[in-house]
């Protein structure tokens, strides 16, 4: 066992909630689950300030990845032009706790799809 | 302003017509994230690049709007189609106004 | 346990232990987390090893008479006492003590002659864990492994002398080291060599590394900043889909993910055949099979070597002969040789290594889910010598075990040595506290077992607590108790803690060997008494 991780200050602000912010993406369209979109994560951060994610979605126009245990829930906005080649991107981001990322996709006929990816942070030491 | 930001980028040289080839990118930049407080207590104004933007001899390939929790030193990796020789142009937006502007070249036989 | 000494070692014979019916067209020899212990060793398997969700009651989560007659194994037998904690301190005097790199090369040697087709293989946990491997660095056991032939490593502690001092023991290495799960930080491309073809008897075979997946967490990640571990399935999967490209006859994973991990990972990840298992520490006796693949455990501190004799045609591995070779230091002749180098190594650290310190009243071990009596030894040590009022010590599964009677300088090495061995002093909350064995123990014990990360639960000193590990995270730890107040642990309340193996870097403090060295020196003889402070529920 160790010391814990610097937790990230709470900002007194009013800060949209994933659900807002997913509906503000899909403009309140109906949200499939699974199959369309696919989110990978590590199980365990090696370090929470820098969690390697990859979203990728077959033909999608853009994703939208989400960290809703993180005290502001928003993380990136990737939009795929016409010379995208595979509709994926990877990026490293910043995770305060152990959470579900999510992934929502816009599909090439409009519709959306969702995804999560459960990312444990831990305090970490002590082993084999 | 950020000190010191300097775009890194990787990019085949070459590549044959319609080949999807990979790109990886990193820009060293502190993404203050507007979440932290300095020892006295105080936040520490958010400071971060927002847009990340990639073309191919002006056509689109990736535009990433980017929130605080990108992670410092943003890095992206992406695939790119290349219909013929030409141009990659890396664009990222700095909160303060700074633009910061990536050029490579891909020559396609 | 109430054989003669002399009849039991009678009973056994070298050429009985290294006695198999040679079977198929290869051979392959594991050893695995020997934690640098070139002399033999007592060492006590757990009393309690715990599995949850699908490897419960499953091996290796099996131990003590359930054990035995699981696989037949006679109480007070040899095996009993290789394998097994009951009777230990008894049967430890009847058999001996076990391992020891001279005595694993005299069965290296032997398996080559009888079979020149063998491949030899080293889980990782070699460079760690003892006074001349932190003394040399890790050189002394790059030179054992050396001379002993290993054709190639994955590893785990290894990583704790840093990214430099690793690469220049990789220098001075025979064999390469491999870890297809090891990537650069910066660019996410991989920084080792992932796999190794290697041919012998008109076989191609790929040999697959993967390295401890949780090395920056487990471990202080600011020695190894440059790399990143992780499971990487998907990874894995590529390199062994590769290694079959190339026309592979059969492909091993040399894998340090511990026994749960392989176990799922062999379930999903498809084209492995043999999958030699490292860092949970398990003696399995008999192969455990996924699917098509085998997986094979082979203990750790030397105590074992894992023959596998495999016939393999037509890229298939069409069956397989196993024996988890027990060595009996009394038994099994030393290599000449290999007993030369040892010395030579020691020669420097003899008369510090020797030196008594104390004496103990009854059996020092570690192994185990909870506390053992080495650990409260470290907790009582660190209370006493740091002016605490509550000790944590890492829940590590390496350490030998000590008999009742002296104590010596290279015993509290074997269960302590470290590159970040200072003992801390702290105040922490009772919140906090409550947080870092809530955190802790969801690493052992969460369901699935990529979320796991092998050891055990911390220690503790001065700190009582109930603990169920089939709950989930956050409702495993109830009832702490300060000890020396009977009192409840107060969320709000700070506490004194003292600790070593601090993943922080930074971490101040005597080295925890000294602290323990100058406890046991004032006490003089330590008796440990049982440790009742600690309940276990749930089913
Ligand atoms: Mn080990
Ligand atoms: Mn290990």
């Amino acid at each position: 066992a160790s010391l814990p991780l610097t937790a990230m200050a709470q900002d007194g602000a009013a800060e949209k909630t994933a659900d807002e912010l997913i509906a503000e993406f899909t403009g309140g369209a109906e949200v499939a689950e699974g199959d369309g979109v696919t989110l990978t994560a590590p199980e365990i951060a090696e370090n929470g300030n820098t969690v390697p994610i990859s979203v990728e979605a077959e033909g999608a126009s853009e994703i939208l990845v989400l960290a809703p245990g993180n005290p502001t829930p928003p993380v990136a906005t990737f939009k795929f032009g016409e010379l995208a080649g595979a509709h994926m991107a990877s990026t490293r981001i910043r995770l305060a706790e152990t959470q579900d990322v999510v992934a929502v996709a816009k599909l090439a006929d409009g519709s959306f799809v969702r995804t999560s990816s459960n990312v444990k942070v831990t305090i970490g030491g002590c082993g084999g | 302003m950020a000190d010191n930001v300097k775009p890194r980028v990787r990019v085949p040289k070459t590549a044959s017509k319609d080949e999807v080839i990979q790109i990886k990118t990193l820009i060293s930049h502190p993404m203050e994230s507007g979440q932290r407080k300095d020892k006295d207590g105080n936040v520490i104004p958010r400071s971060i690049i927002n847009r990340f933007h990639v073309t191919f001899n002006g056509t689109d390939v990736l535009d990433v709007a980017m929130d605080p929790a990108i992670s410092t030193n943003p890095y992206f990796e992406f695939e790119a189609k290349v219909p013929e020789s030409g141009e990659f142009v890396f664009t990222w937006y700095d909160d303060d106004g700074s633009v910061y502007e990536d050029k490579h070249s891909v020559e396609v036989s | 346990g109430n054989l003669p000494r002399a009849f039991a070692q009678q009973a056994l014979t070298q050429d009985q232990l290294l006695q198999f019916d040679d079977f198929g067209n290869l051979t392959l020899i594991h050893i695995t987390d020997s934690h640098a212990h070139l002399k033999p060793v007592f060492f006590r398997e757990p009393d309690t090893n715990i599995g949850v969700g699908e490897a419960k009651g499953r091996v290796p989560h099996v131990v003590g008479e359930a054990f035995q007659k699981m696989y037949g194994i006679q109480p007070g037998s040899p095996d009993a006492y290789a394998m097994t904690w009951p009777d230990f301190a008894d049967l430890a005097r009847t058999y001996g003590r076990m391992g020891g790199f001279d005595r694993i090369a005299t069965v290296v040697k032997a398996i080559r002659a009888a079979r020149p087709n063998s491949l030899l293989l080293d889980g990782g946990d070699t460079w760690h864990g003892s006074y001349t491997s932190l003394q040399t660095r890790g050189e002394d056991m790059v030179r054992v492994m050396n001379l002993l032939g290993s054709q190639a490593m994955t590893a785990h502690w290894e990583f704790t002398f840093g990214t430099e001092r690793v690469q220049e023991l990789i220098e001075m290495m025979d064999q390469p080291l491999l870890g297809a799960n090891i990537f650069d930080v910066e660019w996410d491309e991989p920084a080792f060599e992932p796999s190794k073809i290697f041919e012998t008897n008109g076989l191609r075979v790929g040999v697959v590394g993967q390295a401890f997946p949780y090395l920056p967490i487990a471990n202080p990640s600011w020695m190894f900043p440059e790399y990143s571990f992780g499971i990487r399935e998907e990874r894995m999967q590529q390199v062994v889909d590769d290694l079959r490209a190339e026309g592979v006859d059969l492909v091993v994973c040399l894998s340090h993910n511990g026994f749960d991990v392989d176990h799922k990972m062999a379930g999903r990840v498809k084209g492995i055949d043999v999958i030699l298992s490292g860092h949970t520490h398990d003696a399995v006796p008999e192969p455990v099979l996924v699917g098509e693949t085998i997986i094979i455990a082979s203990g750790s501190h030397g105590k074992f070597v894992s023959r596998v004799d495999l016939d393999v045609q037509g890229g298939k591995m069409m069956g397989f002969r196993h024996k988890l070779i027990p060595i009996f230091s009394d038994v099994i002749e030393p290599d000449a040789e290999m007993a030369g180098l040892i010395d030579e190594i020691r020669a420097p650290y003899e008369a510090d290594l020797a030196e008594v310190i104390g004496k103990s009243e009854g059996l020092l071990y570690r192994r185990g889910n909870f506390n053992g009596s080495w650990d409260d030894l470290i907790c009582d040590a660190m209370l006493s010598e740091r002016d605490a009022e509550i000790a944590l010590s890492p829940g590590v599964r390496w350490g030998a075990s000590v008999l009742p009677g002296d104590i010596t300088r290279e015993d509290i090495h074997s269960v302590t040595s470290m590159t970040y061995g200072e003992c801390y002093r702290t105040e922490m909350s009772g919140e906090m506290l409550k947080t870092v064995m809530e955190d802790v123990a969801d690493n052992i014990f969460n369901e699935d077992p990529y979320y796991q990360q092998g050891g055990d639960m911390v220690r503790v000193g001065g700190l009582g607590y109930t603990i169920d590990p089939y709950a989930e995270i956050g409702n495993r730890i109830s009832n702490m108790m300060l000890l020396k107040e009977n009192a409840p642990i107060d969320p709000a309340r700070n506490y004194v803690i003292a600790g070593w193996a601090s993943v922080n870097e930074g971490t101040e403090g005597p080295q925890i060997w000294d602290v323990v060295e100058d406890y046991i020196r004032k006490q003089g003889t330590v008796a440990t008494a049982p440790n009742n402070s600690i309940t276990v529920t749930g089913d």
